[in-house]
């Protein structure tokens, strides 16, 4: 009993980070109907630039409250720049041409951005995983019995932090103008740039926030791991794409419920069966889901127009 | 589209027609296999590219032909490679009395690659299906995942060597036999083009609605593209178990399968000659910054040489270069006899 | 269509009827020799060498032919190396080079071999088996190598093998540790000990000096070094008493142990046998003490922790840990400290267990082109067969008839982050 309750807490723990990767995933994908492939690897820049921030900042200074604030808004920033970076010369230049041609650009980049963080020279980092410095010292915030079930501190901070950028998101996507001008390129992007909105700021601004929303979810990422390496984006990727096509793709609500759910079934076939299974399962579990609904748990079921 | 084939095998009489280009590629493949005996390097090389150049057009089928978005095609290749290679394992001592041992062995080779395929094939047929629900993006993930999911099964058996990998498999594929199966591969895949079938499936790319109001069985046409391509993803798996000297599930990750994906939408989706064209330049591509380096260093060990590394970033930075330059791939979905006429004309018209 | 199957099914049986045992002379070719795509060493004359796996009988000495020595370059000996510069094990492929890099840089300024310079020419495999296989093949055919260094996983090695092996080229891996890679054939050579042996010292130390009854194992689904490790500790361990309460996998490129501590935690044993690389070991032991695992059950391991990154991914959660390794930094053997002073200057972090290994393996084969009358291929391999006593910074080598080399193991403690040596344990 006590094993089940904690692991569905350290289920509900991973989901939450795997939530903040997928939305990045849905925004790009409702914006641009483009599965963004080198989202994971952003994710993984983040992380690297919250190491970078917190080295700068010294021992002392990168554990206080400012100091980790600090460290989230420098990789996020960073992070955004560069999923404008990308956007402006990656994906910009192939939008009015077919879907796969924009696919095969992420995969460019994402390869990119894998090998060149594996490189060893100049800035970049090497292969090596490095140890993420202790931001958030892990202390037990919740215990039941003698240790048998903890809620770790960082785990309630990712929580928190996760939710209060989720409802952020939900305010500026649903109560806010540019909120509104996103839905509409959403809805069709032609007819939103014959409503004067600007489509190229928009998409633009979208890829910026989901590349930030990645940035801190590499923090907390490496937070929870207590390490990061180069290829840390490839899997978690992979995963919170998952998770955003069980929600159904697109979907801000379902992209989350589509997470949490993912983190819990991989935690309990960690747990009760064997790690090597893991990714079937998720794998298998997606599978299910789309054949019952093919358009993910939340998702608009679409009639097609002939 | 196809009226320069047409008109080539329209002198030829009508039944020796299908068999035409068997009887001019065998001789051809043949003299090759002997020019190329005494260099293992390009053997190997030329083998790899083979399988890719299989893969590719295969995939070709589904994702260029019939514009179903496949991205598990290592999956199947899997299958085959694991299945025909655990075959012949299995019968590593055997061999067919009445015939010399070369030969005897060459049969098993083929027997194993046909078990291969089959049971990839299968494994086609099964992915295949759930394209009567599901359209675009999700049709891509679930790809994906059965091809996950595939690995992740082959590295929990026993039987498959789990994360050692299959070693000790006859190293039997010569480069004929490579050689041969991507021909044979081109001629299913230009010869489903040129057919009803092949029309069908073009209109299954261009509108599913329209198609199916015309009378397609679009459902059938689907899930039988499936077949085709993953059967043959199963024989290019089962020929790279036969001159790699070990297999292991690594070698069948997502990666791969997105290197594939890569290699059809280069050459252009729904273009046999680009696959077959992006497919060799793709392979080649990091052996040939590998030789550059050489080049560049004066054969010494110099800074190139020891960061052979960066040959992988660079690859990406050339993928992304590719598509911004040749948006609609090197031959968009036409074939390179279509293609190249008028780039020809283009540039005298220039002069 | 039923006739045409029907027929089909007629034929197959017919073709399983012809089929036979081969008779005993053929019965295990070397890859390729059936169809000649590797007719260089057929084709000349001399018998195929026992090129499979499963063949463990080595050929005599010298049957494979060289290759064509034609690729001396003036006054410099080739070396070639594979290894893993990018993809998921690159960490231990650059460690590797480093090392070799080190070794063929002191070779040079004390004077080359036979008056020639040596030079490596390093080849990334980006991890993977037919890569490997690729670069061996390039270095043996297009560069003309001498010798090939290389890799550490099993998997890449024994790929590498079986191309060297019939081309005649001696090989040296670092770091394999499974025992399939030097059965290849009697051109691969290993220099460090291999899995059983690693196995059976952690298991007789933590059962004798430990005293530890229930262990816990948790083990890399995906390393073939560390299901080897796994293997032959559990069945040491519980030959000698002692009881494997629980085995949890994990796979490489994970960084979430939780789920499976907790379940380790839940059967409360006395030790946790990780057998992994300090990539994952240092997160696991912080993510297990997290999860309340007291300090007082210990943390076992084998050689693939030394680094100096255990210390800083594992933090003060590794300290009281044990593993087995080579070495102990301690040793005040002037080659071991000269190693670790030059290699700190070359590349500002101090070696972990896979430099020490490639910086030897270099040596090694260094040493035996020193020794060998000329530099074919056959007299490379048998100098290299000779190596007996040799001083490596990673235990002393001798190679036995197998072509594996035996030298005792080490038991080290992690204590106030540094490594206390703790016991030495004999074949």
């Amino acid at each position: 009993m006590a094993d089940l309750l904690q692991h569905l807490i350290n289920g509900l723990a991973t989901g939450t980070i795997y939530a903040l990767v997928a939305l990045g995933y849905t925004m790009v994908y409702g914006v641009l109907k483009l599965i963004n492939f080198a989202h994971g690897d952003v994710m993984m820049v983040g992380a690297y630039l919250g190491y970078a921030a917190a080295q700068k900042l010294g021992r002392t200074a990168q554990s206080s409250f400012l100091g980790v604030l600090l460290i989230f808004l420098a990789a996020m920033a960073g992070c955004a720049l560069l999923g404008l970076a990308i956007e402006r010369f990656a994906y910009r230049p192939l939008r009015a041409k077919p879907r796969l041609t924009s696919l095969i650009t992420a995969i460019g980049i994402s390869f990119t951005l894998e090998y060149g963080f594996q490189l060893d020279f100049g800035p970049l980092p090497g292969a090596a995983p490095r140890a993420f410095p202790e931001i958030i010292k892990a202390t037990e915030w919740f215990v039941i019995g003698d240790g048998d079930v903890v809620i770790w501190n960082w785990q309630v901070i990712s929580l928190l932090v996760a939710v209060a950028l989720m409802l952020t998101l939900q305010y500026l996507v649903f109560r806010t103008r540019f909120g509104k001008a996103m839905r509409a390129v959403s809805f069709d992007h032609r007819i939103a740039a014959l409503m004067g909105i600007p489509i190229d700021r928009v998409i633009a601004i979208t890829f910026m926030l989901g590349s930030a929303l990645a940035a801190g979810a590499g923090i907390l990422y490496a937070i929870k791991d207590t390490a990061i390496h180069p290829l840390m984006g490839l899997y978690v990727g992979l995963k919170a794409f998952v998770a955003a096509v069980i929600g159904g793709i697109g979907h801000v609500p379902g992209a989350v419920a589509g997470a949490l759910l993912l983190g819990l079934v991989e935690e309990f076939v960690v747990g009760y069966t064997a790690s090597s299974w893991r990714d079937a399962v998720a794998f298998g579990f997606l599978i299910i889901v789309l054949l019952v609904r093919p358009e993910g748990l939340f998702g608009r079921v679409s009639a097609e127009k002939v | 589209m196809d009226s320069a084939a047409v008109r080539v095998s329209s002198a030829i009489p009508t039944g020796l027609r299908g068999l035409a280009p068997f009887l001019i590629a065998i001789p051809i493949l043949a003299a090759l296999q002997l020019a190329v005996n005494e260099m293992p390097f390009l053997v190997y090389i030329a083998s790899i590219v083979g399988v890719n150049i299989i893969l590719a057009v295969s995939l070709n089928i589904v994702n260029g032909m019939t514009g179903q978005f496949s991205i598990g095609h290592a999956g199947f290749m899997a299958v085959g490679a694991y299945i025909a290679g655990k075959f012949s394992l299995q019968l590593r001592d055997v061999a067919i009395s009445a015939l010399p041992i070369a030969l005897s062995d060459q049969i098993l080779l083929v027997a194993a690659l046909l078990i291969g395929g089959s049971c990839a094939a299968l494994c086609g047929f099964i992915v295949g299906l759930p394209s009567l629900r599901l359209k675009g993006d999700y049709l891509a993930i679930v790809t994906l995942g059965f091809g996950e999911i595939i690995r992740v099964i082959v590295q929990n058996t026993e039987a498959f060597g789990r994360a050692l990998g299959l070693s000790g498999i006859p190293q039997r594929a010569s480069f004929f036999m490579v050689y041969f199966w991507v021909f044979l591969t081109i001629v299913v895949a230009r010869r489903i083009a040129a057919s009803t079938h092949g029309r069908s499936l073009w209109a299954i790319r261009e509108d599913e609605v329209a198609a199916e109001s015309m009378g397609v069985n679009t459902t059938g046409y689907k899930v039988r593209s499936f077949v085709i391509s993953a059967f043959f993803a199963g024989v290019a798996g089962g020929l790279f178990a036969h001159f790699v000297p070990i297999i292991n599930p690594g070698s069948f990750t997502f990666v791969k399968s997105i290197e594939l994906v890569v290699m059809v939408v280069a050459g252009g989706l729904g273009s046999t000659t680009g696959s077959i064209l992006a497919a060799i330049v793709l392979t080649l591509l990091p052996e040939a910054m590998r030789s550059a380096f050489i080049a560049l260093s004066g054969g010494q060990a110099s800074l190139a040489q020891k960061v052979d590394q960066i040959r992988m970033p660079i690859y990406g930075i050339l993928l992304v270069l590719l598509m911004l330059l040749r948006p609609q791939g090197l031959f968009g979905n036409r074939e390179i006899w279509d293609v190249l006429p008028r780039w020809f004309a283009r540039r005298r018209k220039g002069t | 269509m039923s006739r045409n199957s029907l027929t089909l099914l007629g034929l197959l049986a017919l073709v399983m009827l012809c089929c036979e045992k081969k008779e005993g002379g053929t019965t295990s070719p070397a890859p390729g020799s059936g169809t000649g795509t590797q007719a260089s060493s057929g084709s000349a004359g001399a018998p195929p060498s026992t090129g499979n796996v499963h063949a463990a009988t080595p050929a005599p000495p010298g049957t494979p032919l060289a290759p064509g020595s034609g690729g001396a370059e003036g006054d410099v000996v080739l070396i070639g190396e594979v290894g893993s510069l990018t993809g998921p094990e690159a960490s231990f492929g650059i460690s590797t080079r480093n090392g070799i890099e080190l070794a063929v840089n002191q070779a040079n300024a004390s004077g080359g071999v036979k008056g020639k310079k040596i030079a490596v020419r390093v080849y990334d495999d980006q991890s993977k088996p037919e890569e490997a296989a690729n670069a061996a093949t390039r270095l043996i055919n297009q560069d003309h190598v001498k010798v090939i260094l290389g890799e550490v996983a099993s998997t890449n090695s024994l790929a590498m093998a079986q191309k060297a092996q019939p081309a005649g080229v001696p090989m040296i891996s670092p770091s394999s540790t499974n025992p399939k890679v030097t059965q290849v054939g009697n051109y691969i050579f290993r220099v460090c000990f291999i899995d059983p042996f690693q196995g059976f010292v952690m298991a007789k130390f933590s059962h004798e000096n430990l005293k530890v009854k229930r262990a816990a194992v948790l083990k890399d689904q995906k390393s073939d070094y560390s299901l080897g490790l796994t293997e032959y500790f559990t069945r040491t361990f519980t030959e000698m008493g002692g009881k494997i309460v629980t085995t949890e996998a994990y796979a490489k490129g994970d960084s979430d142990f939780r789920a499976q501590l907790t379940a380790i935690k839940g059967q409360k044993p006395d030790a946790i046998y990780i057998p992994g690389y300090y990539t994952d070991v240092g997160i696991i032991a912080r993510q297990a003490r997290e999860l309340g695992i007291p300090k007082k059950v210990p943390l076992l391991g084998g050689d693939g922790w030394r680094s100096e990154k255990l210390f800083e991914l594992g933090g003060s959660a590794i300290e009281g840990s044990y593993f087995s390794d080579h070495y102990s930094p301690d040793n005040p053997s002037p080659i071991v400290q000269k190693f670790i002073a030059e290699y700190k200057q070359a590349y500002g972090s101090v070696p972990d267990s896979l430099a020490g290994l490639g910086y030897d393996s270099a040596r090694v084969a260094i040493a035996a082109m020193k020794k060998a009358p000329d530099l074919s291929g056959p007299a490379i391999r048998d100098a290299i067969a000779q190596t007996k006593d040799f001083p490596g910074v990673a235990g002393t080598i001798s190679l036995d008839e197998n072509r594996n080399a035996v030298k005792p193991a080490v038991v080290l403690q992690v204590e106030d982050g540094k490594l206390k040596y703790m016991t030495t344990i004999s074949p």
